[in-house]
């Protein structure tokens, strides 16, 4: 059905795509694998019109097409469902899906296309209610709607990329069934992903990419996790995540939760009744589906939420009432997934962030005192052996890892005591990521506590010594270090399993 | 039966709530599209200064009153063009507009301040004019503006939530990613949004010079423009809700004309400030939550962040 | 100097040149079309600024215009816009009145730093009361500062007429005469009043505030980022409300001067329009305190033409809105993109 020839594109320096031959045929699940900045995204928007190819053609059904942008794709027929939902949370489903119907009538027609999305959504396993609120809806529901929207508006390809990276196992379960059902009326489906369990479970053909070119390609059934691994990452296979051994001793809470509740506004969890300890030289990971309340936890530990009951313990003292800038003096670290929007302000250079959060420590009269602050951030950098960037570029010039890098070093730089982690390794690329990991590792083995949140598994699998699930809002697992398999996290993750622990 | 004040009141609160509901309608739809238009001010003034004028110069009020609503649209257009084609800062632009609307409505105004007008001709129906009440009041004695309010109020909502029309402006004001994607051209909706919403406030300050009063004076609106834009906030961008808000602060000032009138003891300064800290109150007991009744793509504009 | 040295100070003068020129050529048309000798009005203009006196006017009008810009622009370092100047104007020229008309008889040392601190006082309370709405997140402080604008004015109006009113006066209400101790020093035999110094004064603290303090920095912390700031321990509420206080005291600072400095009562119409003057002011330069210096002197040239055009031209006061307007429209059209 579409064919992708020789497609190259390039982004600066970057060879994102390197002459990429794909076929889509009708009635197939096509899985596109690759690791993280294998170039997946990037063709995927070239078929989707988002972008232009420096070189190479796609042909519909033989055709060469014309994609200058995404609606010229639609026009053929090509639908995408992207990671990031283009739905509008303010408006209900039914006007979401009529945003983007084909023949939309000039005065809106709501009970028949009501009745369209029951249709199709009975059909393929989709069935959300058409009035409901899309703010009002969960992620997987959410999905949903965004693949209705494509069917309704007679997209015959269909193009997901990393579905299942917000859906807990059970849920992907789902979205499979309605892979085969689609693929059962003839529809092609290419899954872009880089997990290889689900490749393995559904797709009917498989194209590996790595660093921007085919890797290899299988038909159906023809391949292994063990040669697809192989693919994927090239001869070093790899990282095999290390399992590193518990620290033993150094059992004393640094920070508890007793009872604590916080009231969320609008779209935000409320948190009921929760009590987690979290204790020196150890690495608690939870575990959660988006929107279980894994932000509202870590800001409530912070100070930055206040508690409507319970309290909140520091040391054996009662910091329930402590300011955010209390908790930062005695040894409350913050690293966040997104440092450019948490932790740092944009406008300023990387020696005025490093100076924000330090208090009054380095302060000369109403001034600030730039070169003990430079001296004992210097200092921090060393000891995590991070280069430090040329302190006045704008901070908003560093790359992810760099600025991640920056605000670890400024929150390190004072010993802190408890490393609260809110997906830290969300959008670095893999080492980046493994270095950021070592680096709470190694403070955990310093005497450290450290919450790591993460929607990753098998980086929680790596990384935690205890594990806790947090679902909407209540505490509904804990496991210590290797005693859980995914599949029961994941069905606590989404409710479908009784308290098991806590 | 009804005392003659709040007779007086209820007929005031019609008369002055015209000019604010349109005013507020021609905000709500352009706030829909995700434009904060904090020159309303100035719009509403041109509207007013125009309207007097050129009815002065041809003795034609329906002539005076097509040229205001001519005049408030190119005035969003302007208004357009420096938010949505240059993508200058949303408030600063808009005051931008307040100061050219000042400036503009006092130069079109000056040379026929204390002209007198024929003004819009008001009409009853013979059969509520027969009812004893309301014949001895102003009571439903109203231009053809005031009769159209209510009825361009329901328009402007059934465009806003029936028709792909209104869909795709609403899309554009909570997601111009998610409108584009769906293959439309937010800014071809922002300038329409603007371009009805601009004629809207034309005709709202025209109602003010051609009927409410037969004057011209400048800054006569008196910060109408931003208690219509406190009003669409108060009606939740809905502007059926926009209604009520209307009669609500045209009541008031109607109540500090009639109090005014019968000789209260309250200084007239006091009575002045009421629409404004009627406002400012009313958007203290219900502001805070009217956030997420906003367009999406109001939140950086309007309330700073998010 | 070098070229490279000279280059980075001439190239935003040059362009603030050119933007006050094409306004100018904007503003000529717009008075042809309305039947007015743009060359004329130009030429009456400069006559009247011309002389040693013309001059020193141009400082008097310069004097309120520095301080609602320092108004704009400390708030908005935090990211705040205040566009209350106005009224925060209003209640400090009614604070200081309070101060010089309730207060016993004092010799003048005493009296002045007494009276510029109500005058501080009521524009950082008038600015307050938005500044708590907005750190509480119930109203948008652009529109609770706007609105206030409507309401001092009349609590102005109100004291005139009522309680302050000056027995026997003149065709216009006003208070009475403040004692002289309360009266600002004047230079030489010009208008130009100590009020100066003050707003020179307020300016040099700005600047010394933001640049070069701590509570500077966390103030553009809040502006650059306010949830990080948050996060990071600075206590934003508290800044929001402090910030928006000083600056309408600044505000409060040119009521009391226009009060005490040039009209030596407390009377009705105190300002056309410095506040939003003021606004523009601080926009156009960016927050930048040479740029404000800058601008409030362009400033106080246009509207001392406005002045003039207005008895010579027979043109309302008003139309130099116009030309305002006309700046902020290419100055705003100029940069595709940029929004602040």
């Amino acid at each position: 059905m579409l064919t992708v020839r020789g497609v190259s594109k390039r982004y600066g320096s970057v060879l994102a795509n390197d002459g990429i031959d794909l076929t889509l045929n009708a009635g197939e699940v096509h899985a596109l694998l690759g690791e993280n900045g294998a170039g997946k995204s990037t063709l995927s928007k070239i078929i989707y019109g988002y972008t232009r190819p420096d070189a190479g053609e796609i042909l519909l059904g033989g055709e060469p097409a014309r994609l200058r942008s995404p609606r010229d794709a639609r026009a053929l027929g090509i639908g995408m469902v992207f990671q990031n939902f283009m739905l509008i949370p303010a408006l209900s489903v039914l006007e979401n899906v009529a945003l983007f119907l084909k023949d939309l009538p000039l005065v809106l027609d709501q009970e028949g296309i009501a009745g369209r999305i029951r249709a199709i959504g009975g059909r393929f396993g989709l069935q959300v209610d058409p009035h409901a609120l899309v703010r009002q809806l969960s992620v997987g529901d959410r999905q949903k709607v965004e693949i209705l929207k494509l069917l309704l508006a007679e997209a015959r390809i269909l193009i997901f990329d990393e579905p299942t990276k917000v859906l807990a196992p059970h849920e992907v379960e789902g979205l499979f069934q309605v892979f085969a059902a689609l693929k059962a009326e003839g529809y092609a489906i290419l899954f872009i992903t880089h997990k290889l369990r689900e490749v393995v479970a559904c797709a009917d053909r498989i194209t590996v990419l790595r660093q921007g070119r085919v890797a290899g390609g299988f038909g159906p059934g023809e391949a292994q996790v063990g040669t697809l691994v192989k693919m994927m990452f090239g001869e070093s296979g790899g990282e095999a995540p290390a399992a590193t051994a518990p620290v033993g001793g150094g059992t004393r809470p640094i920070l508890e939760l007793r009872g604590a509740s916080a009231r969320g506004a609008g779209s935000e969890t409320t948190l009921q009744g929760l009590n987690l300890t979290i204790h020196e030289g150890e690495v608690l990971g939870l575990a959660g589906v988006s929107g279980s309340g894994q932000k509202e936890l870590g800001d409530l530990i912070l100070g930055l939420r206040p508690l409507t009951g319970g309290s909140r313990w520091f040391r054996g003292e009662d910091a329930s009432s402590w300011s955010i800038a209390r908790l930062r003096e005695r040894g409350v670290a913050f690293v966040p997934e997104d440092a450019l929007a948490m932790a740092a302000v944009p406008g300023m250079s990387v020696r005025e962030n490093l100076s924000l959060g330090t208090g009054a420590v380095y302060r000369r009269g109403l001034a600030v005192d730039w070169r003990a602050l430079e001296a004992a951030m210097g200092a921090s950098f060393e000891a995590l052996a991070f280069p430090m960037p040329p302190l006045d570029s704008p901070i908003a010039a560093l790359s992810g890892g760099n600025l991640q890098r920056v605000v670890i070093a400024r929150e390190m730089a004072h010993g802190p005591s408890l490393i609260i982690a809110l997906y830290p390794t969300r959008g670095l690329d893999a080492r980046s990521a493994a270095s950021v990991r070592d680096l709470l590792r190694r403070a955990r083995d310093g005497g450290a506590g450290v919450l790591f949140i993460s929607e990753d598994l098998e980086e929680l699998a790596e990384m935690s010594d205890r594990l806790l699930v947090l679902f909407q809002g209540a505490l509904v697992g804990e496991f210590p270090r290797g005693s859980w398999r995914l599949e029961d996290v994941g069905r606590l993750m989404t409710g479908s399993e009784e308290v098991a622990g806590v | 039966m009804m005392t003659p004040l709040a007779l007086g009141v209820l007929a005031g609160a019609v008369l002055s709530g015209t000019s604010l509901l349109y005013a507020t309608l021609g905000e709500t739809l352009v706030e829909r599209s995700g434009i904060v238009n904090l020159g309303l001010e100035g719009v509403l003034l041109m509207g007013a200064s125009v309207g007097f004028s050129v009815t002065a110069v041809t003795g034609n009020p329906w002539i005076g009153l097509a040229a205001a609503a001519l005049t408030g649209g190119l005035a969003n257009a302007l208004f357009g063009w420096l938010v949505v084609l240059r993508k200058a800062n949303q408030l600063a632009s808009g005051l931008a507009m307040m100061f050219f609307g000042f400036g503009l409505s006092a130069l079109v105004g000056a040379p026929h301040v204390g002209a007198v007008i024929v003004g819009l001709p008001k009409w009853r129906p013979a059969w509520l004019a027969a009812l004893p009440w309301v014949s001895a009041s102003t009571l439903f004695n109203y231009d053809l503006l005031t009769w159209l309010a209510l009825p361009v109020a329901l328009l402007v909502w059934w465009v806003l939530f029936k028709t792909r029309w209104g869909l795709g402006v609403r899309a554009v004001g909570e997601s111009p990613g998610a409108a584009y994607a769906s293959g439309r051209n937010p800014a071809v909706l922002q300038f329409q949004a603007l371009g009805f919403g601009g004629v809207l406030a034309g005709l709202a300050g025209a109602h003010l010079s051609l009927s409410l009063t037969l004057t011209w004076a400048e800054y006569m609106t008196a910060g109408r423009g931003f208690i219509a834009i406190a009003l669409v906030i108060f009606s939740k961008w809905n502007p059926l809700r926009a209604v009520a808000g209307a009669l609500l602060f045209g009541g008031a000032e109607a109540l500090q004309l009639q109090l005014q009138a019968r000789g209260s003891l309250i200084s007239p300064f006091i009575l002045d400030m009421m629409p404004y800290v009627l406002t400012l109150l009313v958007l203290l007991a219900w502001g805070g939550s009217r956030r997420l009744a906003a367009p999406a793509g109001l939140g950086r504009t309007f309330f700073g962040s998010e | 100097m070098s070229e490279t040295a000279l280059r980075p100070i001439l190239r935003p003068i040059l362009r603030h040149t050119l933007v006050a020129g094409a306004a100018l050529a904007l503003f000529s048309a717009i008075l042809l079309v309305a039947g007015k000798n743009p060359l004329q009005a130009a030429a009456d203009s400069f006559r009247s600024m011309a002389s040693v006196y013309g001059f020193s006017e141009l400082l008097v009008r310069m004097t309120p215009l520095i301080l609602t810009a320092v108004a704009v622009a400390l708030p908005s370092r935090l990211g705040l816009i205040n566009v209350g100047g106005e009224g925060q104007l209003y209640m400090g020229a009614w604070m200081a009145t309070a101060g010089a008309l309730w207060f016993p008889p004092l010799p003048r040392w005493a009296m002045l730093p007494l009276v510029a601190a109500m005058g501080f006082l009521g524009g950082a309370l008038w600015a307050a009361i938005p500044g708590i709405l907005r750190a509480a997140k119930l109203v948008n402080e652009t529109i609770a500062t706007l609105l206030l604008n409507y309401v001092a004015p009349l609590i102005v109006s109100y004291s005139i007429f009522g309680p302050w009113k000056a027995l026997g006066s003149s065709a216009y209400p006003e208070s009475p005469a403040y004692p002289d101790a309360a009266l600002l020093p004047t230079f030489f035999e010009t208008r130009v009043h100590g009020g100066l110094i003050l707003a020179l004064l307020a300016l040099l603290a700005y600047w010394l505030l933001v640049d070069k303090t701590r509570w500077g920095l966390q103030m553009r912390a809040i502006g650059g980022n306010a949830e990080a700031a948050q996060r990071l321990g600075i206590p934003v509420a508290m800044f929001l409300v402090a910030a928006l206080a000083l600056g309408g005291g600044m505000a409060g600072l040119a009521g009391m001067g226009e009060a005490m400095g040039v009209h030596g009562r407390l009377r009705q119409g105190l300002s056309p329009g410095f506040g939003f003057t003021g606004f523009l002011i601080a926009w156009l330069a960016g927050g930048r305190p040479l740029g404000i210096l800058f601008m409030a002197f362009l400033f106080a040239i246009i509207t001392a033409a406005g002045d003039t055009l207005q008895i010579t031209q027979g043109l309302p006061f008003s139309v130099v809105n116009i030309l305002l307007a006309m700046i902020l429209f290419i100055v705003l059209a100029r940069r595709p993109g940029a929004s602040r």
